[in-house]
């Protein structure tokens, strides 16, 4: 135990060894952008729901981004019966093991966890190595249990590191990517497709956070009313201390 | 209607005096200085704070399942299906950095103003204990939502104990109830988080205002209002009572608090993972060690004293010691400051040179545990030079920051009955200036 306090108090010092690498792009997702969440919901269930569950997220809810429940059952519930259901897969935790390494993650707080940003740029920067296991890798997360999921969308990319030295001995290396398969999408609609999951991902991280933000802002407003009266009030027990 | 509701109340004065009597004692004939400025709100703020945990938390408790298995998962079922589940959840979340920002602004009060001077070294010692269990049923619930951080944010901690010689195993051991964080910690923590803990604070804010009411309040410039009475009346001429002064006043601090709290609750929870960290959304995994564990804000001060303390014969002790160290030298405060004033108004310039240089190490201290050693790179130094070989046990800048920032919080303290015995103060007035 006492090895292990020792091993966490320098863990910090390993983190940033191992860190750094790929510089992240900023996510251009917008939570008030309904068709994008409902793009983003069809492309999850149709490319992550199969190995990823979301298990806290319910498919009714998502009558929130402007879908019916008729909508939900005949277009997105390819693993559930029942449209209060939450998104589980059938894969369990041993056999996700088995086949990739790791259990896939549930992805109903990924976003909180990863960051929109990660997301968006991970998603985009898988390309073919033959060294891995399953022939894929990405610049963001290196060794990535996962296989590009969307990659006849994108096609097959491959990647060129190269380090180079500054005067200085700073150390900083060049991503060269090329196209060696085209897939379905440009690149531009790659862009928009993984845009709009990145989108719905962070919706389904917290559902609710587009009413937290309107009840803040009602909330804010009575409390400025209560402050105009307090002071008053204030004001006036307050006219006799000198 | 009036006459009869009058009745009502004779009935039960007659019967139960007390209440009458205690609300004088402690409300409407409480004599409190009229000079109360900015810093004087933040006790009643920390009070505002206990109940508004005390409330989000009993709602909490309906929904949370206090289950290695099931904790993470009932959290986002708060979070998602409850009703209103999620405004209790951040309620409590922001409460639980807000209780500490209001408290250590409320010590930094006492700091400045040299409130916890005799005689109210009482007060002082019992808000100290309240700080202490503070810390102690923060740690507890932030254990509950079982993500990664609260799980190896625990492990460390607990392993802190395990550095103590002699009985540091077996201690950490009984603590966890296992040998590693599992369903037994999550269950004991549980129950000092919601039960023992907040009855121990609540007792102890009694008797830390019972404690101040017997002395009375001081003020910012330290003067004792009770040396100047209305001969007529009896009450002190600076004084003015409780209630209904002061509860409004303090009505419009909690109003602008409430603001500030809900524009961070409702806009920004997470306040950039100072709040809510973003390795916390990951179930706990006993076999994943996260790369980077840092504590919540509130405790990374100490996180970097027990940093940048380097191990002795292999052990991580000195660090816990100089931790402990750091926060038990609060206790002795009222005897280690001999300055004959209380107010930093008075004080002469040594004082405050020093307190701006605490209040920097402790800024920086802060900072500095919420990232890794590395967040300033590293000396360059050649490994084979003297300074590299015997000097730098390790090069990264941050680590000797962490430790100048050490020596001056510790010197604050231990210089202090030297430079305040020294210091040239001001002349201070017979009256409070308004």
């Amino acid at each position: 135990m006492r090895s292990l306090l020792a091993a966490l108090l320098v863990a910090p010092t390993l983190a940033l060894a191992a860190g750094g690498g790929y510089r992240l792009d900023p996510s251009p997702h917008d939570p008030y952008d309904l068709v994008s969440l409902q793009a983003g919901a069809r492309t999850f269930v149709n490319y992550c729901l199969n190995c990823h569950g979301a298990q806290y997220m319910r498919y009714n809810r998502l009558t929130e981004i402007g879908l019916t429940e008729a909508q939900i059952r005949d277009n997105l519930m390819f693993a559930a019966d029942k449209v209060g259901e939450t998104m589980r897969v059938a894969l369990n935790a041993k056999d996700g093991k088995d086949w990739f390494g790791v259990p896939p993650p549930d992805l109903s707080v990924i976003a909180r966890s990863r960051g929109a940003d990660w997301l968006y740029t991970y998603l985009r920067t898988f390309y073919r190595d033959p060294k891995t296991t399953h022939g894929w890798n990405n610049a963001v997360f290196p060794n990535a249990a996962m296989p590009h999921a969307l990659w006849t969308l994108q096609g097959v990319r491959s990647l060129d590191m190269v380090s180079r030295a500054d005067k200085a001995g700073h150390v900083s290396i060049d991503y060269q990517w090329s196209q060696i398969e085209p897939g379905l999408q440009s690149a531009v609609q790659y862009d928009a497709t993984v845009r709009d999951l990145v989108n719905f991902l962070v919706y389904v991280g917290e559902p609710g956070a587009n009413s937290r933000k309107r009840i803040g802002v009602i909330v804010l407003f009575v409390l400025g009313l209560l402050f105009v009266l307090a002071y008053a009030l204030k004001k006036a027990y307050w006219k006799d201390v000198h | 209607m009036a006459g009869r509701l009058m009745a009502l109340w004779n009935w039960f004065d007659s019967r139960m005096p007390t209440l009458a009597s205690e609300w004088r004692k402690h409300a409407a004939e409480y004599y409190a200085p009229k000079n109360f400025n900015f810093w004087y709100y933040f006790g009643s703020l920390a009070l505002l704070v206990l109940v508004i945990q005390i409330v989000s938390g009993i709602f909490l408790t309906m929904h949370y399942k206090p289950d290695a298995n099931l904790a993470f998962g009932s959290v986002e079922y708060i979070m998602r299906d409850v009703a209103g589940g999620w405004i209790i959840r951040y309620i409590h979340s922001t409460g639980a950095s807000a209780f500490f920002v209001v408290v250590y602004l409320h010590m930094f009060r006492g700091l400045i103003y040299g409130s916890y001077q005799r005689p109210r070294e009482l007060v002082w010692i019992f808000g100290v204990l309240i700080y202490l269990t503070l810390m102690g049923e923060a740690f507890f619930g932030y254990l509950l939502p079982w993500g990664q951080m609260s799980y190896w944010g625990a492990q460390v901690i607990v392993n802190l104990f395990g550095t103590i010689p002699f009985i540091g195993p077996d201690l950490a051991l009984w603590i966890r109830g296992d040998y590693v964080v599992g369903d037994a910690t999550l269950n004991r923590f549980f129950a000092l988080h919601v039960i023992a803990f907040p009855l121990v604070l609540l007792g102890l804010v009694v008797v830390h205002l019972l404690a101040l009411h017997d002395v009375g309040s001081s003020n910012p410039d330290g003067v004792e209002i009770k040396k100047t009475k209305d001969p007529k009346t009896g009450h002190p001429l600076d004084g003015i009572p409780f209630h209904p002064y002061y509860t409004v006043k303090d009505l419009v601090g909690a109003i602008v608090f409430l603001a500030v709290f809900c524009t961070v609750m409702f806009f920004t929870p997470e306040v950039g993972g100072y709040f809510l960290e973003y390795n916390n959304f990951i179930p706990a995994d006993p076999l994943k060690t996260p790369e980077h564990i840092a504590p919540v804000w509130y405790f990374t001060p100490y996180y970097t004293i027990l940093r940048a303390v380097p191990p002795l014969f292999d052990s991580q002790f000195p660090g816990v010691l100089a931790m402990g160290i750091a926060v038990m030298i609060l206790f002795f405060l009222p005897w280690l400051d001999r300055s004959p004033v209380r107010s930093i108004r008075y004080r002469g310039s040594v004082y405050k040179a020093w307190l701006t240089a605490f209040i920097i190490a402790f800024v920086v201290l802060g900072y500095l545990g919420t990232e890794p050693t590395t967040v300033w790179g590293q000396f360059a130094v050649r490994e084979d030079s003297f300074f590299g070989k015997y000097i730098l046990d390790t090069k990264d800048v941050a680590t000797w920051v962490g430790r100048l920032g050490t020596i001056v919080y510790f010197a604050f303290f231990f210089a202090m009955p030297w430079y305040t015995a020294r210091d040239k103060c001001l002349p201070v007035p017979a009256r409070v200036t308004v």
